[in-house]
């Protein structure tokens, strides 16, 4: 019996995946940093199907809004002519190929051995309340730092892409 | 038949190899960036899957809430250097960045 949820789980699992897929591959890259975009929304739309609506607006409000403009951005900055031979040649493409597929069915087997393919879905999904809860009372802490390192980490883009003066004048 | 908790882990199984293989088979800085953030990805679905399936608070979810910011910063700092390596070589293949070479 297939219902409108499994129809949803595959063609977003399609969209995800397809859109990693196309990122990596596409010739032009500024088509793979759209593809990237559809991936990000695709598993944001994936947190939906599992009932976690406020970390789906995250997700696409961080990574659909920010990194992936962030991402169109630079290649703008950095675009050039020679992005086709960014690739190994087809023999290490191969063997990553098949690296690749005995990680999959590995994974994929080992899923299926556990005892995780009878576990079922807990009968109330987490709320909006219980993430308010963790976040301000034992995560506190860790939401502290991390506006730290979200604060350092943006210094220090901006000191790394800063442009020295001197240096623009020798530059021109 | 309900979704499982194993198709979602498959999904993000099948992610994680394509993020692999990006990281095994591409030179290029940006591609490398990609390849990363859909790593990222593969693990926020399994922590979100776990979650909804295992556990009844919202660990999980919020664990993805600091990985989502944490990816975001390392963003950030990664096309910095990315866009700083473009000014200095005019290019962005990572076998040509070898000035930290012993």
């Amino acid at each position: 019996m297939v219902d409108a949820t499994d129809i949803a789980f595959a063609g977003l699992s399609i969209v995800a995946i397809g859109g990693a897929v196309s990122a990596l591959e596409a010739r032009e890259i500024i088509y793979g940093a759209v593809g990237l975009a559809a991936s990000f929304f695709g598993v944001a739309s994936l947190f939906f199907l599992l009932d976690s609506p406020f970390v789906a607006a995250f997700q696409i409000t961080v990574y659909v809004g920010a990194v992936a403009v962030l991402v169109l951005f630079t290649v703008m900055l950095v675009r050039e002519g020679r992005w086709f031979g960014d690739s190994m040649g087809p023999a290490s493409r191969a063997a990553a190929v098949v690296t690749v597929l005995a990680l999959i069915a590995s994974l994929v087997s080992s899923f299926l051995a556990s005892s995780l393919s009878t576990a079922t879905e807990q009968p109330t999904p987490p709320s909006f309340v219980q993430i308010g809860q963790l976040l301000t009372g034992p995560y506190a802490p860790a939401l502290e730092v991390l506006a730290l390192v979200l604060a350092a980490s943006v210094l220090g883009a901006l000191t790394l892409a800063k442009v020295e003066p001197a240096a623009e004048k020798e530059g021109s | 038949m309900a979704v499982a908790l194993t198709d979602y882990l498959v999904v993000s199984a099948i992610l994680f190899a394509v993020g692999v293989y990006g990281l095994l088979t591409k030179r290029n800085a940006m591609r490398l960036v990609f390849s990363v953030e859909i790593l990222v990805n593969a693990a926020n679905i399994n922590f979100i899957a776990f979650n909804r399936f295992l556990w009844p608070a919202a660990l999980g979810q919020t664990a993805v809430l600091f990985s989502i910011a944490l990816a975001a910063a390392e963003a950030a700092v990664i096309l910095a250097i990315v866009v700083v390596a473009y000014r200095i070589h005019d290019d962005v293949d990572v076998s040509e960045l070898d000035e930290l070479k012993g």
